[in-house]
């Protein structure tokens, strides 16, 4: 085994002596009780202060553990979380895009729809949350994979059956659809699940930068498609979508 | 693709108990810009609530100015404003200098209890339900009316002199902006004054005898003209020279123009608005239903000149309270969504029932002796089990109201429209279609107060023509069917009604 990080050693005391006895601890205290010079530490307290896991006291200048270790055990977003801030950019979207619009996450190799705003016209519609749609082949699925390693990990290992001639299964395909995913900031469907329907879906991120999950329009390829692509001003409004559930989560612009 | 907003517009102002908002609409019924602030709560004394509205007149003022800049809005993009507001808030205020003359007192303050158990006298709370479909309780303007000119020094002179000038939030801002001092038109419209417990339900008018009674000078009150119509025009101000000579063509209560956001025009037709506690709203059409269940009649709405649709309302005091309880007294989430994750990782209530009577059983029950139970518990329910029996006392509430109005007006319920924060869950959404044996659904647009408001100022300059136009604009978003064995949605009703039942005669006088 080779030799273990010293710093991350003395981030990891720290954290502990934090924990442990006196919650707050001023500098020179956490230097001597570890042995480190005063600027050591300080360089240390300083990485752990901005990954949250430290904060400083702004009156005493003591340092106590952060809320975002407390987060840590359970640092997954409660897709009902994701849902509710989603409603109101998916109801517009679903409005001004004229189509019925998904709001997807990773579940057992496939897509779990937590979201479904029906398409804006008085047709019969059943919602469809809680149904699963696959992974390779669907744009949420797509998008899902392309951002989030936890997916592509699955994706590997499922079966990917072709639903349509336009299926994709092989992985070297699919791999350089996920790569176009990943430069160009969104996926596409033309007829590759389901026949004559064709959808485009983009990511959303949270405020660590990690996809939560992906939202998406669906429609009939003679209204959401032109020229044989997807019509630019449906890709757009989708990724304006994502981009505004995205701000809601906390995440940076970018 | 509808995307590129271009006018013409309505302006909605919608002025609520925390904030006051302007939302610009277009004729879709799509929102083009929002413009929100919010103003002081003032506690003078426990129970009592107050406003200040002067701050609210600048904070109306600004949110319209702000919303008109978002929009990129000219005047002349602006066909008309209408107007929304929190109901039953009461102030009084000086004809002559334009102001007011003490907070304004909120529909939650609480300190004409006393008030109202003296004029019930022998005949109790139901004393004047006949003429105006209300009991007599704190919330109503009328007897805020009486408490400020009893209790406030000077002010019953200057009502009888007739400086003072009545008015809930509707008419406060109608006068200032159709030119206050400078000849602002005293109205209101006859869904906010249906709140006052002064109005005779039958023929719309004030009722003398009452008003006497109570000792309300007529000459204090306004004007009480339909919710949808041109009460007068933009006039002075900052807003003279942004909006001037715009036509202010609606004014609605709150829930009544949600009910009208939701295009309830039917008979039959019923809203519900899940908030921290819910409201109720069902068109009876132009029949005036007295309830025998508890439930208040109201004026829904009234188009110009056409006659007056009625409708039954029934409120629950605590449906996502009951969610923020879980969440910031129990601890057992740590977001209100959360719950729908923690009831989901059961099957069913495990045998649990939870009666949030935290202040009584309000409608079909009014017992103000209750306090909350859960009930049916054993070694085999969780924190989950109870998270389910949460969600589920929003919608078996839902059902008792439902059962009242369908009781009293011989209609039963098509469709209930939701709105409101809740409708998120969709457990709960599900669970309420389950129990109602009813189609559950959700429009687009969630803004459906403010839309409501629009809409009516529409139909009064002719931006839209009719109802029927409006019908069009409703998009469907999501919509829950009916899934539940009969049997089951029979019983569980059962073993609700009977955790109902065990809340009762807890307090002891």
């Amino acid at each position: 085994m080779a030799k273990h990080i010293q710093s991350l050693e003395r981030a990891a005391a720290m954290l502990r002596l934090l924990a442990g006895g006196e919650r707050r601890l001023g500098l020179s205290d956490i230097a001597s009780a570890l042995g480190l010079a005063k600027a050591t530490a300080h360089g240390i307290l300083r990485t752990l202060q901005h990954e949250g896991f430290v904060e400083q006291d702004p009156g005493s200048g003591r340092y106590q553990l952060g809320a975002e270790l407390l987060r840590l055990g359970t640092t997954y977003l409660d897709v009902h979380e994701l849902r509710a801030r989603a409603l109101v950019w998916t109801d517009d979207l679903a409005r001004s895009g004229g189509e019925a619009v998904y709001l997807g996450v990773v579940h057992q190799q496939g897509v779990l729809i937590v979201h479904h705003v029906f398409r804006p016209d008085d047709s019969r519609q059943v919602l469809e949350v809680g149904a699963m749609q696959p992974m390779h082949s669907t744009a949420l699925g797509k998008v899902l994979t392309a951002f989030d390693p936890v997916a592509h990990a699955e994706l590997v290992e499922a079966k990917r059956e072709p639903f349509t001639s336009r299926t994709l299964v092989e992985l070297p395909e699919i791999e350089r659809v996920l790569e176009r995913t990943r430069s160009q900031g969104y996926a596409t469907d033309l007829d590759e699940t389901w026949e004559g329907v064709a959808s485009v879906a983009a990511p959303i991120f949270d405020r660590h930068r990690l996809a939560v999950g992906a939202v998406g329009i669906t429609g009939a390829v003679e209204r959401v498609c032109r020229d044989g692509d997807l019509r630019p001003e449906l890709v757009a409004a989708v990724r304006d979508t994502a981009r505004s559930v995205s701000r809601d989560l906390g995440a940076k612009p970018f | 693709m509808t995307d590129s907003h271009s006018g013409p517009f309505i302006a909605a102002i919608d002025q609520g108990t925390t904030s006051s908002r302007c939302i610009i609409f277009d004729r879709d019924g799509r929102i083009v810009a929002v413009d929100q602030k919010e103003h002081a709560q003032i506690f003078p004394k426990p129970g009592w609530v107050e406003h200040d509205a002067a701050e609210i007149w600048r904070n109306v003022q600004e949110v319209v100015a702000g919303a008109m800049v978002k929009a990129g809005a000219r005047r002349d993009d602006i066909l008309s404003i209408g107007i929304t507001n929190q109901r039953e808030t009461t102030m009084l205020w000086d004809k002559h200098t334009g102001q007011p003359v003490h907070n304004a007192i909120v529909w939650q303050d609480t300190r004409t209890d006393q008030l109202c158990k003296q004029l019930g006298g022998d005949a109790g709370q139901d004393r004047w339900r006949r003429e105006t479909g209300l009991p007599l309780a704190a919330y109503f303007a009328g007897p805020k009316i009486a408490w400020l000119l009893d209790n406030v020094d000077g002010l019953r002179e200057k009502a009888e002199a007739g400086d003072l000038l009545f008015g809930t939030m509707d008419s406060w801002v109608i006068w200032n902006l159709t030119g206050g001092t400078e000849g602002g038109v005293h109205v209101t419209d006859v869904t906010n004054a249906s709140r006052t417990l002064l109005m005779n339900l039958e023929d719309l008018s004030w009722n003398a005898d009452i008003a006497a009674e109570m000792g309300v000078p007529l000459q204090v009150l306004p004007e009480i003209r339909s919710s949808s119509e041109i009460y007068g025009e933009v006039t002075g101000g900052t807003l003279g020279q942004l909006l001037g000579g715009v036509p202010v063509a609606s004014a609605l209560g709150d829930q009544q123009a949600a009910l009208f956001g939701q295009t309830c025009f039917s008979t039959g037709e019923a809203k519900s608005t899940y908030g921290t506690g819910t409201f109720m709203l069902m068109n009876t059409g132009e029949k005036l239903i007295h309830s025998e269940s508890g439930l208040l009649t109201t004026v829904g709405y009234r188009i110009g000149d056409q006659d007056p649709v009625y409708a039954l309302e029934g409120s629950i005091a605590v449906t996502g309270s009951l969610v923020q309880w879980m969440r910031d007294q129990m601890g057992l989430i740590s977001t209100a969504a959360e719950i729908e994750t923690l009831a989901l990782s059961v099957e069913d209530n495990g045998g649990a029932y939870f009666v949030p009577a935290f202040s009584g059983l309000f409608a079909p029950y009014w017992r103000s002796d209750a306090r909350g139970v859960i009930a049916g518990l054993t070694r085999y329910v969780t924190k989950a089990h109870i998270a389910r029996a949460v969600l589920e006392a929003t919608a078996w509430q839902t059902r008792e109201i439902t059962d009242a109005m369908t009781k009293d007006s011989g209609v039963e319920l098509s469709a209930l429209k939701v709105d409101g924060g809740m409708t998120s869950n969709n457990l709960l959404m599900q669970f309420l279609a389950d129990v109602l044996d009813a189609p559950v659904v959700r429009p687009m647009v969630a803004e459906t107060t403010c839309l409501g408001a629009a809409y009516a100022a529409g139909l009064a300059v002719g931006f839209w023509n009719s109802t029927d136009d409006l019908r069009a604009n409703w998009r469907r978003a999501a919509e829950w069917t009916p899934d539940m064995d009969p049997d089951l949605r029979d019983r569980e009703y059962k073993n609700w009604l009977k955790a109902v039942e065990r809340t009762m005669g807890w307090l002891e006088d």
